[in-house]
């Protein structure tokens, strides 16, 4: 049970942790913000691996698997290069001082 | 030797996601935040396919292949005004995945006890978040309708659902074996998404997306139970909680409770309200609307979801551009739910080029309206209704609203007089000091700084 605990510890620390630092985060990039951690939480991709590459995977579970790393890689890659192409254009200088 | 340095490698990628979101906060660190994050994921990912437990490679890297060939283009190519509907979609194959990971798990080991109860709960968020955000999709692409549609009985029938799936669920923690559970299990929780999404309207949107972002985060979090893999606890605790602050923020800028949006589909009823009585109001031409401008010292705009369905941004950069040459002060006031995604108009205004220092939010500009000369109010109507301050009886009474009406004009681009998403008529149309600009937002735009360029050179 004490792995079980030492889990719900982590769970527990790393919420208050999320909420305090999005707190922080100006409504200005509340979008990128989205964008971003939908990529985060593409660390599924962690799981996938690891269903898919396992010695006794069966047929069902590989295919299962297979489908869950194409899915959280479309989220890793995605995620991080639209983030990246949103912040590109917030810019803090009218055009006229180019 | 290698066992021992892959735990690192995970505790690097937990810390590369923090600093990731840490460096959000601020636009001049966003950028090295994005960087933290890939470097977070990329030790993640190398930190697993090391792992002793994975040995056939073939499948993941062309698995890898595929969802880079799809994600690229997804990002490259997707104009910015469909940034809710690829949001959307991607908390779909998030979520899809957490399912299918929690099934495939089943099915291997049939876990007991409470792996059994954190995979039933990562399958159940991840099948409901997925057929949801697809629904979700759906209606902000338009391929669905976008009114709330709604029955009798609907709340009923929707949490009867889920409570039979929840009941199969706990059936499951307390008799993993019995097997023929799971697929209707998995199929209510699949049905249920998709209830839940059909009573919301596009104006309740932006509180969707943010709550299925945290459903997202929380399956991959308990999929980290499950797994007993710390770094998914604590990459999806951050999602989960992001989700849920933002979502909390929307809730707030709309003054009503998660449970009023989720079951509370409100625009239907009140349609017919004033729909009667005819009062008078004013109009202009985009040359008056022009001269008041240029006249102007001060200019407030506010931007709606209309301003992103004309596609106005890019000319209203030009107008921004023609009056600050004139020594205009322009600025935008962004309500929080303007929009269908938390800070849509923000991404939108910067893609145009304007200046983010130019973005004011709500609390900071309504202090300043009775100083601004012009308020220039573009496919914005619900959160510029002044009856959400004065009249108790409005559906909208006490949503936090961009105090439009205490400027000294006011100037309306819309279509028609026809009434907004809550169907709620706008007494913000009918004052003294309001002229309406009817026509396309983005034409009408153009027109006016065409007339204000023909001005220019008259002078």
């Amino acid at each position: 049970m004490a792995k079980y605990e030492f889990g719900l510890y982590v769970f527990m620390l790393s919420a208050f942790l999320g909420f305090e630092l999005i707190r922080r985060v100006s409504p200005l990039l509340h979008t990128p913000l989205m964008s971003l951690t939908n990529a985060i939480s593409a660390i599924a991709v962690v799981g996938a691996i690891l269903v898919t590459g396992d010695a006794n995977a069966t047929p069902f579970s590989k295919t299962l698997g297979f489908i869950a790393v194409v899915a959280s890689t479309i989220n890793v890659v995605s995620g991080y290069l639209i983030t990246d192409r949103m912040l590109k254009m917030f810019k803090k200088r009218g055009p006229e001082s180019k | 030797m290698m066992e021992n340095l892959l735990p690192v490698l995970y505790i690097l990628a937990a810390a590369g996601f923090i600093l990731a979101l840490k460096w959000m906060s601020s636009p001049a660190t966003a950028r090295r935040g994005v960087i933290a994050g890939e470097l977070g994921m990329l030790l993640a990912v190398v930190g697993t396919l090391l792992r002793f437990e994975v040995v056939e490679y073939q499948w993941i890297f062309i698995a890898f292949f595929i969802g880079s060939a799809i994600g690229v283009p997804l990002a490259y190519l997707m104009p910015m005004t469909a940034v809710p509907q690829r949001t959307a979609i991607s908390h779909a194959f998030g979520a899809l995945a957490s399912a299918l990971i929690g099934t495939a798990e089943y099915y291997r080991h049939t876990p007991h006890g409470f792996t059994m109860a954190a995979l039933v709960l990562e399958t159940i968020l991840g099948f409901l978040t997925f057929t949801a955000s697809l629904m979700a999709f759906g209606k902000l692409q338009e391929i669905l309708p976008t009114r709330p549609i709604t029955y009798k009985g609907q709340n009923f029938v929707n949490l009867s659902l889920l409570g039979v799936a929840v009941a199969l669920g706990i059936g499951l923690v307390l008799h993993p074996e019995q097997t023929w559970m799971f697929p209707i299990f998995s199929a209510l929780s699949l049905t249920f998404g998709v209830l839940l999404i059909i009573p919301i309207g596009g104006a309740d949107m932006p509180t969707v997306i943010a709550l299925l972002n945290s459903y997202a985060g929380l399956s991959a979090s308990a999929m980290g139970f499950a797994l007993d893999n710390k770094l998914l606890i604590i990459a999806g605790a951050l999602d989960g909680s992001s989700g849920l602050i933002l979502s909390i923020i929307m809730c707030r800028a709309m003054n009503r409770s998660f449970t009023n949006v989720l079951f509370g589909a409100f625009g239907q009823l009140q349609t017919t309200a004033a729909a009667a009585e005819q009062k008078p109001y004013r109009s202009a031409s985009p040359e008056e609307a022009a001269s008041i401008l240029e006249a102007a010292r001060s200019v407030v705009v506010i931007p709606g979801y209309g301003m992103a369905v004309a596609q106005a941004q890019h000319k209203l950069r030009d107008l921004f551009d023609n009056l600050t040459r004139r020594g205009v002060d322009v600025r935008f006031a962004i309500h929080p739910v303007a929009g269908r995604m938390p800070g849509h108009m923000n991404v939108l205004l910067a893609e145009a080029d304007i200046p983010y220092d130019k973005l004011v939010e709500m609390d900071d500009i309504n202090p300043e309206f009775p100083m601004t000369d012009v308020a220039l109010v573009i496919g914005a109507n619900d959160v510029v209704n002044p009856a959400a301050r004065t009249d108790k009886n409005s559906p909208i009474a006490g949503m936090p609203i961009l105090d439009a009406d205490r400027a000294r004009t006011v100037m309306v681009i819309k279509r028609s007089m026809s009434p907004g998403f809550a169907g709620i008529d706008n007494e913000l149309y009918y004052m003294d000091k309001t002229l309406m600009l009817f026509g396309d937002a983005k034409s009408f735009v153009a027109n006016i700084v065409k007339e204000l360029g023909v001005a220019a050179r008259a002078h």
